[in-house]
């Protein structure tokens, strides 16, 4: 078992969230993250699906996936051809007396924090999931009050875009 | 192009008219009442009122499965649409062609649990090939067609279009032809040369191979080729309960039926293999048995529309993703220059093992001591006397795997049943469909009694419609193949499978009857064949003929579930000697 990230071009349509989640439910995968929103084409969305699976049903997952009639295009992206950014939202006990700490993290982490309360702050930070944990395990001793994360979204490196020829599918069938 | 003012449920009887429907099994309710006012005038679409939703679903599976093309269900909201989910599924399951039209509430008591409000395109989501909820009138054309285009093209399957009240109700500009917008739909059906040329060569280097048919090749109606392929190699072929009639039963080439109940000469054949080539077929469990130890030896050619099957469960060493027909069709060619250039297979050896399983372990059935009639003898009898020109339509259990054992198929799409969902049920409304489709033909169901007594209303449509199906009910007074597991794993506990024959509940010949059906009754060997030739006399009404025969009949061979091929049984703790004519 590993993790792979695939990026799924689909039509923006009512209901393809839950084709893709009912799919991923019924063949037994478990996704371990899901992120979905528009894209520069206003007609395709762009689902980023972390899947834990070894090869073999990955590529089951990728066939029935292209089977669905609203799915355009699935790529799997490399972690090393790729950039892959999460964002959490942290909510971290801080009082007058740890403020000052909890602060040098968040600058050697090139976080940001986002409100200020007398006895906590709320950080938010992006980077890989390498870095996301690192900095949640030095962030604990202070005292973690609420945490929430985005999935994962990710997108190739270089100059080419996954994006152009499903666009033109969609404009030939229009 | 042309464009006419109407309502939306104008369009949909438009619509349907234009993709070249002519017949639809439904009921109206409600949410679908706006449809069934136009489709009153339609003088291209006959309706045909059945009983139960379900039968609707049926009807248009063997309407579909005998015409080719896309069979047609109608039902409102709700309950409606609910009771047609097991043909539907039972559709998805074996790739057939159907549009299942439903009516929805309106949009604006979409989501507020309306009355008769089902999710039914959630519900039917995994069960679809792809489903529609329409909520603009101005969409209904265009969906209509796209529906038809995804159920019949590619891996054919069920599409449902979930159209809501207010849409039939408002006022359209209805334009014909549409342009179907359906970019993320693009089957596969040209095969990849090079892998077809690797199959070839495959084929011509093995000692032992297999032609494994399955339903694929009767949806692609590539049984003409199937043939030239099989006689061009000299390969033994083997053709699934999906598939029967691929090759006609009585070809040299043919080893029948693998699986569960297949014959030990076609499960030895792909058990000994050094090379499989699956043909529109998916390596269901039912014929792999367990996996593991399915086909030990032999390399995979697999070639299928849907590129999800391959390698789904059994790892393929030559994918190919393409139309059975055109695979064939190029394998043939390919095969031609292996030929050619003096590369042809070897295979005496493997045909004198073959034989010496075919020879020692042909099909068969014991007469019962007692006097009652066997119920594979009623079964083969049908076929002998109806013969290779009728349709056959089973439902599940042991009168299934006997009329795909005993009945002889001499050519493609005469065996109609439920192999992948198993729906006990079928065979009433889908010998109706496929009577419907095939008017001219005989159209045979062969029916349990258990399964018989769930679709049994769908007489009456056959009555009043005139669709003169005849039904042989196998009535052993159990649920057959259950009791046959409880036999063999439970002990002989028959924990409710009795189903009281003898108490004559019903009383199948008056339930006949009542339905205005002709029935008929025959509980002695003798008797049989006299009976099956009056229904076959009696041509202007359907006819039942409750066949009592021995309750304790069962069939072989079988493997058990969870067990591998090699495990196959002949007979009660008889297994097959594998090394016989060695």
């Amino acid at each position: 078992m590993s993790l792979h990230t695939l990026s799924v071009l689909v039509e923006n349509k009512p209901g393809i969230l839950a084709r893709v989640a009912a799919l991923f439910s019924r063949r037994g995968f478990n996704i371990e993250s899901l992120a979905v929103g528009t894209t520069e084409h206003p007609e395709i969305s762009r689902m980023t699906i972390v899947v834990n699976v070894a090869d073999l049903p990955l590529e089951q997952v990728t066939k029935q996936l292209n089977k669905l009639i609203n799915v355009l295009k699935i790529v799997e992206l490399d972690p090393s051809a790729s950039v892959q950014r999460e964002l959490v939202l942290v909510k971290v006990r801080a009082d007058a007396e740890t403020r000052s700490q909890v602060l040098e993290t968040v600058q050697l982490f090139r976080a940001k924090v986002v409100d200020v309360a007398p006895d906590a702050v709320t950080i938010e930070v992006t980077g890989n999931r390498d870095k996301l944990d690192a900095f949640i395990r030095i962030l604990e001793p202070f005292g973690i009050k609420e945490m929430v994360q985005s999935g994962m979204v990710a997108i190739g490196r270089g100059a080419r875009s996954i994006t152009d020829r499903s666009l033109r599918a969609i404009e030939r069938s229009a | 192009m042309t464009t006419e003012q109407m309502t939306g449920a104008q369009a949909l009887v438009r619509a349907l008219e234009n993709v070249g429907v002519d017949t639809v099994f439904g009921i109206p309710g409600g949410a679908i009442l706006p449809a069934y006012d136009p489709l009153f005038d339609s003088r291209k679409l006959r309706h045909i009122l059945v009983r139960h939703e379900q039968g609707a679903g049926h009807a248009a599976q063997g309407y579909a499965m005998v015409t080719g093309r896309v069979g047609v269900c109608m039902a409102t909201s709700g309950p409606g649409a609910t009771n047609l989910v097991t043909a539907i599924s039972d559709a998805y399951m074996d790739s057939v062609p159907i549009v299942a039209i439903t009516g929805q509430v309106a949009t604006s008591l979409i989501g507020t649990d309306g009355f008769q409000e089902a999710d039914i395109a959630g519900i039917t989501m995994p069960i679809t090939k792809h489903n529609f909820l329409v909520t603009k009138a101005e969409d209904i054309g265009r969906t209509i067609a796209e529906a038809f285009h995804i159920a019949g093209t590619g891996r054919p399957g069920p599409v449902l279009v979930d159209i809501a009240k207010d849409a039939l109700q408002a006022t359209v500009d209805f334009t014909w032809p549409v342009q179907l917008q359906l970019p993320g739909y693009r089957p596969v059906t040209r095969p990849h040369s090079k892998q077809v040329r690797e199959a070839a060569r495959l084929i011509v280097e093995a000692e032992r191979p297999v032609l494994y048919v399955g339903g694929g090749v009767l949806k692609a109606g590539a049984s003409a080729e199937l043939k030239v392929l099989a006689e061009l190699t000299g390969a033994p072929v083997v053709t699934t309960l999906m598939a029967k009639g691929a090759l006609p039963d009585s070809h040299p080439l043919h080893m029948g039926m693998p699986g569960m109940h297949g014959a030990v000469g076609a499960v030895g054949a792909l058990q000994r293999a050094d090379l499989i080539v699956a043909l529109g077929a998916r390596f269901d469990d039912r014929v792999t048995g367990k996996l593991d130890g399915f086909a030990p030896h032999a390399k995979i050619v697999h070639a299928d529309i849907d590129p999800a099957e391959i390698s789904k469960n059994r790892h393929a060493d030559v994918p190919i993703v393409g139309d059975a027909r055109e695979v064939i069709a190029d394998l043939v060619v390919a095969l031609q220059n292996e030929h050619e250039a003096g590369r042809k297979g070897e295979y005496e050896d493997w045909w004198r093992q073959l034989n010496a399983w075919r020879d020692t372990y042909p099909l068969g059935y014991d007469t019962p001591s007692d006097g009652s009639v066997s119920p594979q003898y009623v079964i083969e009898r049908i076929g002998k006397l109806a013969g290779p020109d009728a349709y056959y339509v089973a439902g599940v259990g042991q009168h299934q795997m006997w009329a795909a054992q005993f009945i002889k198929y001499e050519r493609p799409g005469a065996f109609l049943n439920s192999g992948g969902a198993g729906t006990m049920g079928y065979a009433v409304p889908a010998a109706m469909g496929a009577k419907v489709g095939a008017p001219d033909t005989q159209v045979w169901a062969i029916d349990g009694d258990g399964c018989f007594q769930m679709t049994n209303q769908e007489l009456a449509t056959c009555a009043i419609e005139g669709i003169p199906v005849k039904i042989a009910v196998i009535n052993n007074g159990n649920l057959g193949m259950v009791r046959q597991w409880q036999t063999l794993f439970y002990n002989e506990r028959y924990s409710n499978t009795n189903l009281h024959a003898a108490k004559r509940i019903p009383d199948f010949v008056k339930l006949a009857e009542a339905y205005g059906c002709v029935g008929l009754r025959c509980d002695k060997a003798e008797d049989v064949d006299a009976v099956i030739a009056k229904a076959m006399e009696i041509n202007d009404a359907p006819v039942v003929i409750d066949f009592v025969v021995h309750q304790d009949a069962m069939v072989w061979p079988m493997v058990a579930a969870g067990t591998g091929n090699d495990d196959i049984k002949i007979a009660r703790d008889m297994a097959p000697d594998w090394e016989n004519g060695d």
